[in-house]
């Protein structure tokens, strides 16, 4: 009963964060909705088990990449923007289509996965997906994959720079 | 009522799903990235439930390295949005569709 409980407070809270940065009209408001919404799905994770990828969730996402949206969106120092009123054409095909994804997905939710195992319930521990399993994962099926990541990082930190140098081209 | 894998998969789509509205709606280039990296949450967020699932931790492995190469691609993106305001004092996808300068 209590899952159930979690597991709709956390829904509601991440789809009202989803619903508040399509709608908000100044993007500094957008980007504060998501981080609500970032927090609710790391909650989320906390509710399956996933205690590490939970904690990197906040670290690295609501703590790192949302700052550093919010720090570029103060630098640009954007005045608020026109509301989202007229349904012009452009906006009508974009809900059709919108409507379209989301039949998609939820029947493909409905008509393949009916009949999926349930849940192991949180009274019962799952060593297969505890920390110390994505540790010894991480550190030896993927050793590379994660050495490649740490490139990857390095790559994108020198790019970043070298586009936002003053004088660049 | 248990809660179980359907309920984690129909949050991840209706999540997935704001995020394509925001794309497809929204014309500031930085709210376009926000919700990039909402429909990136949505898709982790059904990996996780998979990975507790199957009981296999190799999902949640994934999701750690979709989280790496999201920081990696904000750090790229909003360098590219702040060099595209400086020489055109606009992030409207709009006004800045066409690659040439």
């Amino acid at each position: 009963m209590l899952e159930t409980f979690l597991f709709f407070l956390f829904a509601v809270l991440a789809v009202a964060g989803g619903l508040g940065l399509v709608t908000s009209r100044n993007p500094v408001s957008g980007a504060l909705w998501m981080v609500l919404c970032l927090f609710a799905i790391a909650s989320l994770y906390l509710t399956l088990n996933a205690a590490f990828i939970g904690v990197a969730q906040i670290l690295v996402y609501a703590g790192a990449i949302m700052v550093l949206f919010l720090f570029v969106i103060m630098l640009l120092n954007l005045g608020a923007l026109p509301a989202l009123g007229g349904l012009t054409p452009r906006r009508l095909v974009s809900a059709a289509l919108t409507v379209v994804v989301l039949a998609q997905l939820l029947a493909v939710v409905a008509i393949r996965f009916t009949g999926a195992p349930a849940l192991p319930t949180a009274d019962v521990p799952v060593e297969a997906t505890s920390t110390e399993a994505l540790g010894i994962a991480l550190f030896t099926d993927h050793a590379f994959s994660l050495e490649m990541i740490g490139v990857l990082l390095l790559a994108a930190t020198i790019g970043a720079v070298l586009l936002a140098k003053r004088r660049f081209v | 009522m248990p809660v179980d894998l359907n309920w984690y998969l129909s949050l991840s789509a209706v999540l997935f799903t704001l995020g394509v509205l925001g794309v497809l709606l929204r014309r500031n280039a930085i709210v376009v990235f926000l919700s990039i990296e909402l429909m990136l949450n949505a898709v982790n967020l059904s990996l996780v439930a998979f990975s507790q699932a199957f009981g296999d931790v190799d999902g949640q492995v994934l999701v750690f390295f979709v989280m790496a190469v999201a920081a990696a691609e904000a750090a790229v993106g909003l360098a590219i949005v702040i060099a595209l305001f400086r020489n055109r004092e606009t992030v409207n996808i709009d006004d800045i569709s066409l690659l040439r300068g």
